[in-house]
């Protein structure tokens, strides 16, 4: 569904990414795990172009990524950022559903039905009018999830979602992902939550000097270590 | 009033004939010459009008200007490296001179250029000067509300275009309002200094309040009333628009506690 080939990054000088070939399939749960810095984060950002290429493709669903029809690419793919992004001026219910009615992929009505019903499935809906800084982080991210969802993206993207929360949290915003994962969701997911990637994941991806090193299914991932770097990386994080 | 007015006939013919009168005697017939007299006190009315509608007029094009530069600035600087729109590169940059100029000289010295150099043919010097006023408060303006667009969180940028919003609609529903409330102090700030400048526009002959206190001085030939009472005019509305500009905040701090 998404082919990434090629892709590479600099920042000033400073090769982040040096060529990455990666394809996802519909239904995979792929997790991104490395060392910080290794342009994990970097890599996901460039399959929406949040970040933009210098060098290689992206393409979804056989088409390619480009700077053109941006909006529309990025309206299938939903991302879920480390420090949620919640529109702090708006309620809850109308984060949900400012980008499907303005898109007009629905009227506001069938929008606020569906927003109330994804609230309704993590258990806020009695938060659908209140405003983000009023919620736990938990809660925010949680709701971030929902925002995305609301779309009803092809894949979601996650970077490092529960790396800002605290330690109570990280819980419920994990359970929410599981869920998704079950329900056949595509998710791409930064992360360091090693038992997510070991429960949930169905490939496990190493990222290392700018390169997707190993690209294993997680019992293997984790049991059978053959690169040195990610020894030490997993006996860091383990 | 008669019996005011009866008295200050008798004490002004006193001080005519250049007898001696008291303290306060001299004072009550400058302050009745200075507003009472010929009812002068309509001239100031008058003159406050024009000061609050000069203000009013070069406050909106102060902020429509400060605004459009704002957004211009800000969209340009926020373009990728590869993708600079070039027509977008050339308003900046005019407006980049535009902001520098009327930043880098004085006020005074812009009236006169515009009232007596630009628009030397025009008799309406009111309006000429609150054009000026708009154009030189939106430089500062634009300056202001850069600030403000700048100041909100990238990452409610990265939000909205990550759900497939363009950048102009990510702007207007996303950045823009949450832009407004963290820059509405300072333009506060800004319009009362430009209430207050409408006072320099009597130099290019524009009617305002000063131009009447001037009038009064003029023909009087007594300075002290007509002075004082146009600082206190221009401190009363000074503070009711403190006021006010203190209830609207108050009014979006409550908002933001939801």
């Amino acid at each position: 569904m998404i082919v990434v080939k090629g892709l590479k990054k600099n920042y000033e000088g400073l090769e982040v990414l040096k060529g990455v070939d990666l394809t996802i399939n519909k239904g995979d749960v792929v997790v991104l795990v490395g060392p910080s810095g290794c342009g994990k984060s970097t890599f996901l950002r460039c399959l929406n172009r949040l970040e933009e290429p210098d060098d290689g493709t992206v393409l979804l669903d056989g088409k390619e990524v480009t700077e053109k029809d941006i909006d529309a690419m990025r309206a299938k793919m939903g991302m879920v950022f480390q420090h949620f992004n919640l529109f702090p001026h708006l309620t809850v219910k109308k984060n949900i559903t400012l980008a499907p009615v303005h898109l007009k992929l629905m009227d506001q009505k069938t929008a606020d039905a569906k927003a109330m019903e994804l609230l309704e499935r993590i258990g806020l809906a009695d938060k659908a009018d209140a405003y983000p800084n009023m919620l736990s982080g938990g809660q925010k991210q949680r709701i971030a999830i929902v925002r995305a969802l609301a779309m009803n993206p092809e894949v979601l993207l996650f970077d490092e979602p529960t790396s800002a929360l605290d330690p109570e949290m990280v819980g419920e915003v994990l359970e929410l992902m599981k869920e998704l994962a079950r329900g056949g969701m595509t998710m791409v997911v930064v992360t360091h939550e090693m038992g997510f990637a070991r429960e949930v994941a169905n490939r496990v991806i190493f990222i290392d000097e700018g390169t997707v090193k190993v690209d294993k299914p997680p019992q293997e991932f984790f049991s059978n270590i053959e690169n040195e770097r990610l020894k030490t990386f997993l006996s860091k994080v383990l | 009033m008669a019996s005011m007015a009866q008295q200050y006939e008798v004490w002004s013919a006193l001080m005519k004939s250049g007898e001696e009168v008291s303290l306060w005697q001299q004072t009550f017939v400058k302050f009745y010459q200075a507003f009472l007299e010929n009812d002068r006190w309509l001239q100031y009315i008058e003159g406050v009008g024009t000061t609050l509608l000069v203000t009013a007029i070069a406050l909106a094009i102060g902020v429509v200007l400060g605004g459009v530069v704002a957004l211009v600035r800000v969209a340009h600087d926020q373009q990728r490296p590869k993708h600079r729109n070039p027509v977008l590169g050339v308003v900046d940059f005019i407006f980049k001179i535009y902001v520098t100029v009327i930043r880098g000289t004085p006020m005074m010295v812009q009236l006169l250029i515009m009232g007596m150099v630009i628009f030397a043919s025009s008799r309406n010097f009111t309006m000429v000067g609150a054009l000026t006023l708009g154009i030189n408060s939106g430089a500062y303006v634009s300056e202001i509300i850069r600030g403000g667009l700048m100041a909100v969180d990238p990452g409610q940028m990265e939000a909205g275009r990550s759900l497939g919003l363009n950048y102009i609609t990510t702007m207007i529903k996303i950045v823009i309002p949450q832009a407004i409330r963290s820059v509405l102090p300072a333009l506060g700030n800004e319009f009362i200094i430009l209430l207050k400048d409408t006072s320099l526009i009597t130099v290019i002959g524009g009617k305002e309040l000063l131009y009447a206190a001037q009038g009064v001085m003029n023909r009087t030939y007594e300075s002290m009333f007509p002075l004082l009472g146009t600082a206190a005019i221009y401190l009363v509305l000074v503070m009711i628009f403190t006021w006010l500009l203190g209830k609207f905040e108050r009014r979006l701090a409550q908002s933001d506690r939801r």
